[in-house]
């Protein structure tokens, strides 16, 4: 909302300056959000005279001017500059408007410097409108009657010394979308005194020919009153230069005096008002809600079809104007416009706003009729544009046409002035309070609060309070500690499963790898390939396709920032995310993951030649690290069938039984690495963090530690076993072997391959165990060990075909 | 007693003299051997009178003793000398890099999160959590923004796709922290102190705006608890969090779930264009606040006659880069390497309030 200095004093008597009076609207929560002041832009553009212009000896179009300028004001020594000046007016005797070298040309965006033009020197600028930003003049230089005070500031005389504020309305606060309603909260902060001029009613010279009726459907709600008057004889055309100058200056284009009447009653008094060419309505007004199917061309040059829930103005051909929200195309005026009827209305704010968002269609008039305006002003708001409309286009008033009546308003509140206290925590004398009610219209009976009409959003008691502590300022708040709710040492306040995600992050970031904050929202086609992409995770407007639908998992926004990491040249990466992913639409359809995604190289080559490309082992490593950092059991089972984005033979999934999965872990399927364009090696785990059991026991006592001072003892064995039997196979049958002794059985090598399976037979394999016996009652004697032994190789055989290699 | 003088001194000079192991043990043999010339000078003792032997024996033994010592001197002499040479041979260039170990990072918005949370726990605050896609109740009515308020669309929310035949209002990607008061509500009612840091969503992206950020959301309802004493919970966040005393000042503004509502700024001043909190005459705009509405606490199945408190939210992106200096919102979700390991945190540099929380 915008509006100027001289506009707001229209309204507010005040002696307070610019600086002031922003500082007070911004606490008043009327935040300020720009001040244009034409003192700051313009304030070196003087009155100026040329003394004599004569030809440019070198160019035909160009002039050499004589200029007696007055550098520091009419009072001070004049200055004689030499400029030259392309401007077809210029000449000698000219009064006009100088800018000094080093001045700010707004119109041409340049800082005037001294120059030479055509071989002859130039210092400064005898300007046109338009390089001031005044116009869009620029046929010739600013040409002023000759009495012109030599010397002023052009703004001064010219009365364009106003300064422009910006302010941000909250939609709390229609009321301040006119000029009276911002002066009316600075009065009440004490910076002047409300001095809005009242209307003063026009004599209806004859009866309307157009009458107007509220339809059934619209009377007891949507639209409740209507307040219309006949205007004839007008005649059209721009309107006054003030007015224009004016609505230029908040940011509106002048159209003609009557568009441009309503236009400034907006802006005053927040009274959107429409302006029908009566000669283009076929007989009465009916107001109605529309018909399904029914079609309007609007104001905007588009057609709209309607549903059947918006209201609208008809006459006897149909509709005309969308209630509320914007004028028919048909019956607008024009310059030859003669015969008006005006329209000002009341407009259930929550049915302007539905219509409105279902049409799309954002005009002020929707803006300030969906916030709610004041319906107790529409007589005067009338009287006052029928004032307006007669003063700039002539014409005869008819007598007002009034149909319904302003809803009915109930509320009614109980000031309790100690509630400022205990609410805000700020002390005010109660007869401050009241003075402060009343400053801003509220009518008190008692401490029974009437609430003013232009403030829709005064719903409870509360809303007092909040009145009075706004003008009072809550500047004026002072700091009152809060009191510890135990005394003490603060206890912990996280839940296991926040620990936890932390944990898991702490865990990962420790392992290497570059914690990343991705989108939650990924394409369409990227949410496919993990599993996604449904509509029910669809967004309805998305603000690119690049966003469309919730992630279903945190690898794909992984590999895509891999794939960008890649494309600036980074080919060894290290990246984890621990966020939500979503497998549903319906709130709480998400779950945490952890996961870490390792592309290329463990590092960057080095003389140790320890470089080597990443794999599966790396991913399952990690994964278990993340896993015991978040206290997972230590016994899980690993098994295959991973998603379809693993590669189907070199990923697995840790898991409590076989359904609860905790972990997966492996190589990224290579289709989706060519999907998203990430060069592989491509290893990767997510950790379903929630999967894993929350420890029962509360005891931080740990079970007694078990351990014998007896000798251990290390045994390898070979075995030569089918190249599809699992590491886990034999380790399993080890371990059968003997539960007691036998404390770890590891893999320490494999031998497979072509190689392997020349000395070994087709689809063989060796794999190398070491075994770890830790006796408990007595030492080991070579013959305890044979036995052991001798059970350990049949139990492998027995269980998984494997023989011990000769 | 000569003679024997003249033996230490061979054997002595022989032992210092001695160039590897070898020679030491045939200079011992000779000495102390079975047949060696002390050996066999020990063995005439037992011929000898106990007056003799009393006087001959001590210095045999010492002789023996000497050679001995001498011998093991020599040989652990001769022994680093060895040694000396072979690591002399063993240089290894130490400018070449060490083997490689990856170097892994928080992001700023986890490490500042946990900032504000053990600040806040201090404080006594717990953290509540709630769904990122939420039902536009939640998100909006249960707040005091009823179905066509102008909040709606100037939320620029996000609104998940909804069938055809179902005519639910269609779930929203939560346009503000301020639902999980009203879950928090409901779960544990009243009086509770709570922070909700989390993902929230605007259909809005530009220099300064992205469509997914994250806020903190915090909650206090108790019987008499005031905007004084919120006024004091900030400055105390604050200054804790930037570790510099800060003022702030409370502006009147509105938000439908509030009331009365204040903007609050935090001091700061700008010293060619590097901007320092905590000092100066500058305010800056950090977050929205107030006392929770009545109707907010209703909606969330609190007695609005037997608690009353306040809510604030802010943006933790916006904190960090206040912070620590970060100076584009839209790098923090570009994953760009160069940048994590910039802003980024080390994995056991977890912010405590013993330890500190700034870094």
């Amino acid at each position: 909302m915008k509006f100027t200095l001289s506009w707001l004093r229209e309204h507010l008597e005040t002696e307070a300056t610019i600086e002031d009076i922003v500082y007070a609207l911004t606490d008043l929560g009327l935040e300020v959000e720009g001040v244009e002041n034409p003192a700051d832009s313009l304030g070196a553009f003087r009155i100026c005279r040329v003394i004599e212009a004569v030809q440019h000896p070198n160019a035909d179009r160009l002039r050499l001017c004589r200029v007696e300028t007055w550098p520091n004001g009419p009072d001070k020594p004049a200055e004689e500059v030499q400029v030259v000046c392309g401007a077809p007016n210029a000449r000698t005797g000219l009064i006009g408007v100088f800018a000094p070298v080093g001045t700010h040309v707004p119109g041409t965006g340049v800082d005037l410097k001294p120059g030479v033009i055509r071989g002859v020197e130039s210092n400064g600028m005898l300007c046109s409108e338009r390089e001031l930003m005044l116009s869009d003049d620029h046929d010739g230089i600013i040409d002023l009657p000759a009495d012109a005070p030599l010397g002023e500031r052009f703004i001064d005389y010219a009365e364009r010394n106003d300064p422009v504020i910006d302010i941000a309305i909250t939609p709390n606060r229609p009321d301040a979308l006119g000029v009276q309603g911002i002066a009316r909260d600075l009065a009440a902060r004490g910076l002047g005194r409300l001095i809005s001029p009242a209307a003063v009613p026009v004599k209806g010279a004859f009866k309307s020919p157009v009458n107007v009726v509220l339809g059934e459907d619209v009377r007891d709600g949507p639209c409740p009153l209507f307040v219309g008057r006949y205007i004839r004889g007008v005649k059209n055309g721009p309107s006054p230069e003030w007015l224009q100058t004016r609505l230029r200056a908040v940011g509106l284009r002048p159209i003609s005096a009557l568009v441009d009447v309503t236009n400034l009653l907006t802006y005053d008094r927040n009274r959107p008002l429409h302006v029908f060419d009566a000669d283009k309505l076929s007989g009465d007004i009916e107001v109605r809600l529309a018909k399904k199917g029914e079609t309007l061309m609007a104001l905007d040059d588009k057609e709209y079809r309607f549903d059947g829930t918006e209201v609208l103005i008809c006459d006897a051909a149909g509709g005309q104007s969308i209630g509320g929200i914007m004028g028919g195309l048909e019956t607008s005026c024009t310059y030859e416009t003669v015969n008006v009827f005006v329209e000002a209305a009341y407009f259930e704010p929550v049915r302007v706003a539905a219509s409105g968002r279902k049409h799309k269609i954002n005009s002020d008039a929707r803006y300030r009729n969906e916030r709610g305006i004041d319906p107790e002003f529409t007589v005067e708001g009338m009287e006052l544009a029928t004032r307006l409309i007669l003063d700039f286009c002539g014409g005869e008033a008819s007598d007002l046409v009034i149909s319904g009546a302003p809803p009915q308003d109930t509320r009614r509140y109980t000031l309790d002035p100690e509630r400022v206290s205990s609410l805000v925590g700020m002390d005010i004398a109660a007869e401050t309070q009241i003075a402060t009610l009343k400053a801003l219209g509220f009518r008190l009976d008692g401490l029974e609060v009437t609430p003013p009409s232009w403030r829709p959003d005064v719903q409870g008691s509360a809303d007092l309070v909040e009145e009075i502590a706004r003008i009072a300022s809550l500047t004026r708040l002072e700091s009152k500690p809060m009191q510890r709710e135990n005394t003490g040492v603060t206890r912990p306040i996280l839940t296991p499963l926040q620990r936890r995600e932390t944990m898991a992050r702490r865990a990962v970031a420790a392992l290497g790898y570059n914690e990343c904050v991705t989108y939650t929202f990924i394409d369409k086609a990227s949410a496919g390939l993990f599993g996604g992409g449904s509509d029910a995770t669809m967004l309805a407007n998305p603000i690119s396709s690049e966003m469309s639908h919730m992630r279903p998992d945190l690898l794909p926004a992984l590999l895509q920032a891999a794939s960008r990491n890649q494309a600036r040249g980074f080919a060894d990466l290290a990246l984890f995310e621990v966020g939500p992913a979503f497998h549903g639409g319906e709130p709480g359809e998400q779950h945490v993951q952890a996961s870490g995604l390792l592309v290329g190289h463990t590092g960057a080559r080095d003389a140790f030649g320890s470089r080597r490309a990443v794999d599966l082992y790396d991913a399952k490593a990690d994964a278990e690290a993340v896993l015991a950092a978040i206290g997972a059991p230590a016994k899980l089972m690993v098994q295959r069938n991973a998603p379809g984005w693993w590669h189907p033979g070199r990923s697995g999934q840790f898991s409590l039984g076989p359904k609860n999965i905790l972990a997966t872990f492996g190589e990224v399927h290579p289709k989706i690495l060519k999907a998203i364009g990430v060069k592989g090696p491509a290893v990767a785990f997510t950790v379903l963090i929630e999967n894993v059991p929350i420890a029962k026991s509360t005891s931080t006592t740990r079970p007694a530690l078990a351990i014998s001072d007896l000798q251990a003892v290390e045994r390898d064995f070979a075995f030569v076993v089918d190249d599809g039997v699992e590491a886990i196979s034999l380790i399993n049958a080890a371990k059968a072997a003997d539960k007691v002794l036998i404390a770890d059985v590891s893999v320490f090598d494999v031998f497979r391959g072509a190689k392997a399976e020349a000395q070994l037979g087709a689809g063989k394999k060796s794999v190398a165990i070491a075994v770890r016996l830790e006796p408990k009652e007595a030492t080991l004697t070579d013959k305890d060990i044979e036995a052991i032994s001798a059970r350990i190789i049949g139990k492998v055989g027995d269980l998984t075909g494997a023989v011990l290699r000769g | 007693m000569d003679g024997l003088d003249a033996l230490k001194k061979k054997y002595l000079d022989g032992i210092l003299a001695a160039a590897d192991e070898a020679a030491l043990e045939d200079l011992r043999l000779s000495a102390l051997g079975k047949k060696g010339e002390v050996a066999l000078m020990m063995r005439e003792l037992g011929k000898m009178t106990p007056e003799q032997r009393q006087q001959t024996g001590p210095v045999l033994n010492a002789l023996k003793d000497e050679l001995n010592s001498a011998l093991a001197a020599r040989k652990a002499a001769l022994g680093d000398a060895v040694l000396e040479e072979r690591l002399r041979t063993e240089w290894l260039d130490v400018t070449l890099a060490g083997r490689h170990r990856r170097q892994g990072s928080i992001h700023p918005v986890s490490q500042v999160t946990e900032e504000v949370t053990a600040i806040f726990a201090d404080l006594g605050f717990s953290v509540a959590e709630g769904p990122q896609i939420e039902s536009d109740w939640y998100n909006f009515d249960a707040l005091n923004i009823p179905p066509e308020h102008p909040t709606r669309t100037e939320m620029d929310t996000f609104y998940m796709h909804r069938d055809e035949g179902d005519n639910r209002p269609p779930h929203v990607l939560r346009t503000h922290t301020s639902p999980v008061q009203i879950r928090h509500m409901q779960q544990y009612g009243a009086p509770c102190r709570i922070i909700a840091p989390g993902r929230v969503y605007r259909a809005d992206y530009d220099q300064t705006h992205t469509p997914m950020f994250h806020q903190i959301e915090g909650l206090a309802l108790g019987a008499d608890l005031s905007m004084a004493n919120l006024k004091w919970v900030l400055e105390e966040f604050f200054s804790a969090f930037f570790g510099i005393s800060v003022k702030t000042r409370f502006r009147a503004s509105h938000f439908p779930f509030t009331e009365p509502s204040a903007e609050v700024d935090i001091q700061c001043s700008w010293d060619q264009g590097q901007l320092k909190i905590g000092e100066g005459d500058d305010w800056m705009e950090v977050l929205g606040s107030g006392m929770v509405h009545p109707k907010v606490l209703k909606a969330g199945g609190v007695d609005p006659d037997k608690f009353q408190g306040f809510a604030f939210g802010m943006g933790i992106d916006r904190i960090a880069m206040l912070k620590y200096g970060i100076p584009d919102l839209r790098a923090f979700f570009d994953s760009d390497l160069r940048w994590l390991r910039h802003y980024g945190f080390a994995a056991l540099d977890q912010p405590t309030l013993h330890g500190g929380v700034s870094r």
